[in-house]
């Protein structure tokens, strides 16, 4: 699958590795949901650097829509609260 | 898209969608399309010159931050040397400030130059899906029907439409950062040229509100060890020289510049 981390890049990731992506996904949701802020920032960075470190990077002409789109690597905890519920990284 | 819940990047790629949806239909007119590609490639350049200018603006605050500093220490000594302790002491809190605004300036301008970084290498990206994009059009528009070759430029529309969203949403980032740090640096540069003794002599007895929020935002304990350091450098009882007319100099010192 091809997972977009923004304002860095497109990756492509296989099928597994999309698994295990989103599990690490959805513990950085719950802790948001959670207001767990101080595990934030590092369960959120293990996201990005498991796709940085699992996917290839896509060339950059390649013309290839994004999957998954993962929000960009400075995103604020509060940034991230708010996107789940409606305001946040971009707007409504 | 087996497993694809992760909700995180479901709200985001839904939005970036939204985004795309707004615009007109990427693939009506492929030349036009392109076009408008082009344009938007324009927009994304004057952003990028727009970071570079709010950098330059706080490269340019810091130089003269720095001359404030040296300008306050030497005032602070010549008080002391003068015996008007008050004076050094407001001239230090001063120094405090402007030294505490430097630091924040320099991960600022670190940040901008990140956030630069970014902008210029999303804008390669751009382009180059652009590039690709304008092949793409002309090999599709010569070798299929009219039909599939809508649903193929389609897609490759929709690639170029998704990187423009995401320099998009960098360069709106950028834009607020650059004006959060606008606002708090004119604010202290306005206290700060305010409170920048040009004559110590300028400078009477009792504070003024300047001084009073100077004060606040400066580390006092750092103030007093500094006083206390430039006191032991000048060294106690030497004669001071009398450079405040209209503040009574202390016993026993006599005039020497």
């Amino acid at each position: 699958m091809i997972v977009r981390i923004s304002g860095e890049g497109q990756y492509r990731l296989s099928d597994a590795d999309g698994e295990r992506l989103n599990q690490l996904e959805n513990e950085v949701v719950a802790i948001v949901n959670d207001g767990r802020e101080d595990d934030f920032r590092a369960a959120f960075q293990a996201v990005l650097s498991f796709v940085r470190a699992h996917g290839t990077e896509l060339a950059d002409d390649a013309l290839e829509t994004s999957e998954v789109i993962l929000p960009p690597s400075d995103a604020t905890y509060d940034e991230a609260r708010h996107e789940f519920t409606g305001e946040g990284l971009i707007p409504d | 898209m087996a497993g694809l819940g992760g909700r995180m990047s479901t709200v985001v790629k839904a939005k970036v969608s939204k985004l795309l949806d707004r615009a007109e239909d990427p693939a009506e007119t492929l030349d036009y399309s392109y076009q408008k590609q082009v344009e938007q490639l324009q927009n994304v350049k004057k952003g990028i010159a727009d970071v570079v200018t709010a950098k330059k603006r706080l490269q340019m605050q810091e130089n003269s931050l720095q001359q404030s500093v040296v300008k306050l220490d030497t005032q602070a000594r010549q008080a002391l040397a003068a015996g008007k302790e008050d004076l050094a002491r407001t001239a230090l809190e001063r120094k405090n400030v402007a030294q505490t605004e430097l630091q924040s300036l320099d991960t600022q301008v670190a940040e901008l130059e990140d956030q630069q970084q970014k902008l210029t290498d999303s804008e390669q990206k751009l382009r180059a899906k652009i590039e690709a994009f304008r092949t793409k059009k002309e090999v599709i528009k010569a070798q299929y029907s009219a039909a599939e070759a809508q649903v193929r430029i389609s897609e490759a529309a929709t690639g170029v439409g998704e990187q423009m969203a995401d320099v998009g949403l960098a360069m709106q980032r950028a834009v607020d950062k650059t004006e959060n740090m606008r606002a708090r640096a004119d604010a202290v540069q306005e206290l700060e040229a305010a409170g920048t003794f040009e004559d110590i002599t300028q400078l009477g007895p009792g504070e003024d509100d300047i001084d009073r929020q100077l004060k606040e935002l400066s580390s006092q304990p750092a103030v007093d060890d500094e006083l206390a350091k430039m006191k032991s450098e000048i060294g106690q009882g030497a004669p001071a020289p009398q450079i405040a007319p209209g503040e009574q100099a202390p016993a026993g010192e006599g005039e020497k510049a």
